[in-house]
């Protein structure tokens, strides 16, 4: 048996683990990181859109700021969102950027003078400022006042891994390649690394550290179509699960994004929206402002999937051999601007639907997209019961999206998540609480476990057919746990993937016996670990009798602020259970600097909680007297709810803007 | 694509296992029902689904963007995910890509070949002060154009297509390929890389680097983004020559006017 001894272990190679790694690695902590594929190759590299941060240069983001962004997260989220994340969120994510800009990303920049724009399908004239020229420009996306989302044309995400990457290996991060984590390995509530199986040689390998972090993304996968890759299957979720210990939350919460392509699932960018493209029905109708006047095509993620989905049961959806779609314009774009801005959008129009973006309407339906669930965390990134288990990105619930994520927060949250967390990390490894205290023999019965499962799927006969119980849980997640949910076809779920549970404890591996590098195990093992997360989300949508952001109960449409404002933890304390453990936890209003109000889009059904007004009056009368006084915008966040305190020392400071000018730039020039 | 009668369609594989003892090389042919819009991701899955469970190959994203399923598809590498079948022949012959180290059947090494080639040129923003400008204050502004330029070569995502098409990497295992040149370019052209050509000429100024192009112009036919490689190699030729004749090669003044390709 090997034991391989680190510092800090990272499980996942996207953005948010490799900036994680690079974090504390600058710190001075050795670190290893574990993939399953080269992390120029992870999901991160998928985000087409962007990444919000207020930097306020371009004209249309003019003005932007921390108190903006805050307001606009705390909307889409409907008020999940743990309020002192989403502040140190968006005080962090101007730093994050400007940090990416010298690890090399070539954001867009804002070019001085006139440029044509399409906004609300009329092309207006927008004039840049001279100062702003060559600053980091911005988009328009769902759910933002200003123009908010920073690109690299619409290959964002691939521009800030690479840059991401290229910093991991200058800072010397070791890479472990095709390396799963199958299982934590913990003891006395103290979390001490993993129990890893190499994809090659089937080599199972305990890893070692004093700070383990599970940066593996979403569980997108458990669905049958999923905008995500296919290695997005949760299983950094399940080993959590599985530690007994960690909890899991808001699994429940799932985003599906408009603008799939159909049939395959693949993302064509909110970009397409934000820079001007509309959505059409079938008699090419443009039907978006009728039901969001407002924000119309650029309402949040769940309420324009939403909308489409109600139109297409009004029978406006275009019929096809697979199910009913929507059209998605851009051609109003111009040529010029898709072959330059939104080539990959192009691109993959030409490869999957052999058609031109340019001339054509896009066949569109809502996918699933987002995993706002997921390890239940401190602010710190740490969970809230296994200690020295970290977790960040879409792998975590700091809890920064609540039930709705905006596009463009999700990239931006992997690169602040990793600066920050690694931060928490670093200064938990130099204190004495980070010794590693488990012994080789306890380390060894982990592995023992692992390689003893391994062996009973490879010599199991005659047992079930891992794809065949896949399959079924895919398309009980899509037909059942979807965009509009019901307690009828929730409890229908939950009983069959309970059975699917079952059913997975005798899996047969009975086409391919390799012990290296085999499929057909990897399927097997996954399945059992996808099955135990899909059961998570459907027995917290069951159980959760409201409606709050992508969570949609047609049988209770209303957002309960009186009962449900509170998060869904998820936990499987004994193997032999056949349904998780769920608890909740409570979000306080009093504690709010944005109680609970309407989100300026979307349906107005909520159940109001008295303390949502009382809050309100609280913070309207603080707020009143500090103007009076002349107060600043932060002296009035700070009385209202502080936060500067949860921040690591080193990113504490304010952010510069060309109207928040830190001094005079004449001192800069001498 | 004729939805009356769909293609049969014949799928040739390269089958090989390392990690079974006397395993030889072999061809497995597999017969499948074409459908609309199939991509060779849908046969490969489906494969494994139904026919042979243990099939290796690797896909991600499937969606173009991420570049793990390069493979040779009738002998030209290219990208399994964005590769409909409509626009093969009846007969499809896959094979993994050449050069890189086998993992077993269509799925090769390729991540450690690009580390390998990322470490070796260095391929991160070097600059000669290691201290950052303060990330509170405003960024250094930068050339829109500029800025789109660079994103043009940053879109390389690394598949590995450019090097299993290039006749120099099969005569000479060091040649640091287009991908490398590429980046090469792309940093070079990135004010915020303080390396000078002097620097670049040290990296790739030799038969391992961009004088061992025989300029076969495969990569830039294979490329799946269609990046202008080989005018990219070209240019960095001119300027490693010209480095290269120079007495003084720590700063060329010659260059600073130098045409832009």
């Amino acid at each position: 048996m090997r034991i391989i001894y680190t510092d800090v272990l990272v499980v996942g190679g996207g953005l948010a683990g490799l900036r994680v790694a690079t974090g504390v690695q600058e710190r001075g902590h050795r670190t290893i990181v574990l993939t399953l594929v080269p992390p120029k190759r992870s999901h991160s590299a998928a985000a087409q859109g962007g990444m919000q941060a207020s930097l306020g240069n371009c004209a249309m983001g003019w003005g932007d700021n921390e108190d903006i962004h805050f307001e606009d997260t705390v909307k889409g989220s409907d008020w999940g969102a743990d309020q002192e994340v989403v502040r140190m969120f968006v005080n962090t994510a101007p730093k994050a950027i400007r940090q990416l800009t010298q690890y090399g990303v070539p954001w867009n920049r804002v070019r001085k003078g006139k440029h044509e724009a399409i906004i609300n399908a009329e092309k207006v004239v927008i004039e840049e400022r001279e100062e702003a020229h060559g600053l980091i420009t911005a988009r328009d996306f769902g759910g933002t006042k200003k123009w908010r989302t920073c690109y690299t044309s619409d290959g964002t995400g691939h521009s800030m891994l690479y840059a991401m990457d290229n910093k991991a290996h200058e800072e010397s991060v070791k890479i472990h390649e095709r390396m799963e984590a199958v299982s934590i390995i913990h003891r006395h509530g103290r979390c001490y690394g993993v129990v890893a199986r190499n994809l090659m040689t089937g080599e199972i390998i305990a890893y070692i550290a004093k700070a383990t972090t599970i940066a593996t993304g979403g569980y997108g996968r458990i669905y049958e179509v999923s905008t995500n890759a296919i290695i997005c299957q949760g299983t950094g979720q399940a080993i959590a699960l599985e530690s007994g210990i960690a909890t899991l939350g808001n699994m429940e919460a799932v985003q599906f994004h408009p603008t799939a392509i159909v049939p395959v699932g693949i993302l064509t960018t909110e970009g397409c929206r934000g820079d001007g493209g509309i959505l059409r029905d079938v008699d090419g109708y443009r039907f978006m402002p009728d039901y969001e006047s407002e924000k119309k095509e650029l309402a949040s993620r769940d309420v324009v999937s939403r909308r489409m989905i109600e139109h297409i049961r009004k029978g406006k959806g275009v019929p096809s051999r697979y199910g009913d779609h929507l059209w998605l314009d851009i051609t109003i774009l111009g040529r010029e601007h898709i072959e330059k801005n939104l080539r990959e959008v192009k691109d993959i129009c030409e490869n999957f639907l052999g058609i031109d973006p340019a001339v054509d309407w896009i066949p569109v339906r809502p996918t699933q997209h987002y995993s706002m669930g997921g390890i239940r965390t401190k602010h710190t990134g740490e969970s809230q019961t296994l200690k020295g288990l970290y977790a960040c990105g879409e792998a975590a619930c700091w809890d920064l999206h609540g039930f709705n994520r905006l596009g463009g927060n999700s990239v931006s949250e992997t690169v602040v998540s990793g600066m920050l967390v690694a931060e928490y990390i670093s200064d938990f490894c130099d204190s004495p609480q980070s010794h590693i205290g488990i012994s080789t023999g306890a380390i060894e019965e982990f592995v023992r476990i692992e390689e003893e499962k391994i062996r009973r799927l490879l010599n199991n006969e005659g047992g079930e057919d891992a794809y065949v119980l896949r399959r079924a849980m895919e398309k009980i997640m899509m037909e059942k746990v979807g965009i509009f949910r019901n307690g009828k076809d929730l409890a229908d779920a939950v009983e069959q993937l309970e059975q699917l549970h079952i059913r997975s404890k005798n899996i047969s591996v009975f086409r391919s016996k390799s012990y290296a590098a085999n499929p057909a195990l990897v399927v097997a093992y996954r399945t059992q670990k996808m099955i135990k997360v899909a059961l998570t989300v459907a027995y917290g949508a069951l159980l959760r009798t409201e409606s709050r952001g992508a969570h949609a109960r047609e049988d209770y449409p209303m957002r309960d602020d009186v009962n449900w404002l509170k998060r869904t933890i998820t936990s499987w304390p004994d193997p032999e259970q056949t349904l998780p453990t769920v608890t909740y936890e409570p979000i306080d209003i009093m504690n709010m600097e944005l109680p609970p109000g309407w989100r300026g889009y979307g349906k107005k059904n909520i159940i109001e909680n008295p303390d949502s007004a009382i809050q309100q009056a609280k913070i309207d009368a603080i707020r009143n007297e500090l103007i009076k006084k002349g107060a600043s915008r932060f002296d009035i966040q700070k009385a209202l709810m502080p936060f500067e305190h949860l921040l690591p020392e080193r990113y504490r400071g304010r952010n510069e803007r060309l109207y928040e000018r830190f001094d005079e730039p004449k001192e800069n020039h001498e | 694509m004729n939805e009356q009668s769909p293609r049969k369609l014949t799928i040739n594989i390269l089958r090989y296992d390392p990690h079974v003892k006397g395993d030889k090389p072999h061809v497995d042919t597999f017969e499948i029902e074409e459908a609309p819009g199939m991509t060779l991701f849908i046969v490969l899955n489906d494969i494994r689904e139904h026919h042979d469970a243990s099939l290796k190959f690797d896909f991600v994203c499937r969606a173009g963007i991420c570049g793990s399923c390069g493979m040779l598809i009738n002998g030209r590498p290219g990208l399994a995910c964005s590769t409909l079948t409509s626009k093969l022949p009846d007969v499809i012959n896959l094979a993994p890509l050449p050069v890189f180290e086998l993992i077993g059947d269509l799925s090769v090494y390729n991540g450690k070949w690009m580390r390998g080639m990322n470490e070796r040129l260095e391929t991160w923003i070097h600059q000669k002060e290691k201290e950052m400008r303060d990330i509170n204050r405003i960024e250094e502004p930068m050339d829109p154009d500029l800025s789109e330029e660079i994103y043009e070569l940053d879109r390389c995502i690394e598949c590995g297509c450019c090097v299993a098409g290039c006749g120099t990497l099969q005569m000479n295992e060091n040649f640091v390929g287009a991908v490398g040149l590429n980046k090469i370019a792309r940093y070079r052209l990135d004010p915020r890389d303080e390396r000078e050509d002097a620097d670049y000429y040290e990296l790739i100024g030799d038969e391992d680097g961009v004088f061992g192009c025989m300029t076969l112009l495969g990569c830039e036919d294979v490329c799946p983004k269609k990046l202008p490689l080989q005018s990219k190699i070209a240019y960095l030729r001119r300027q490693m020559v010209k480095i290269g004749l120079t007495k003084d090669i720590h700063k060329c003044d010659c260059l600073e006017h130098d045409e832009e390709y």
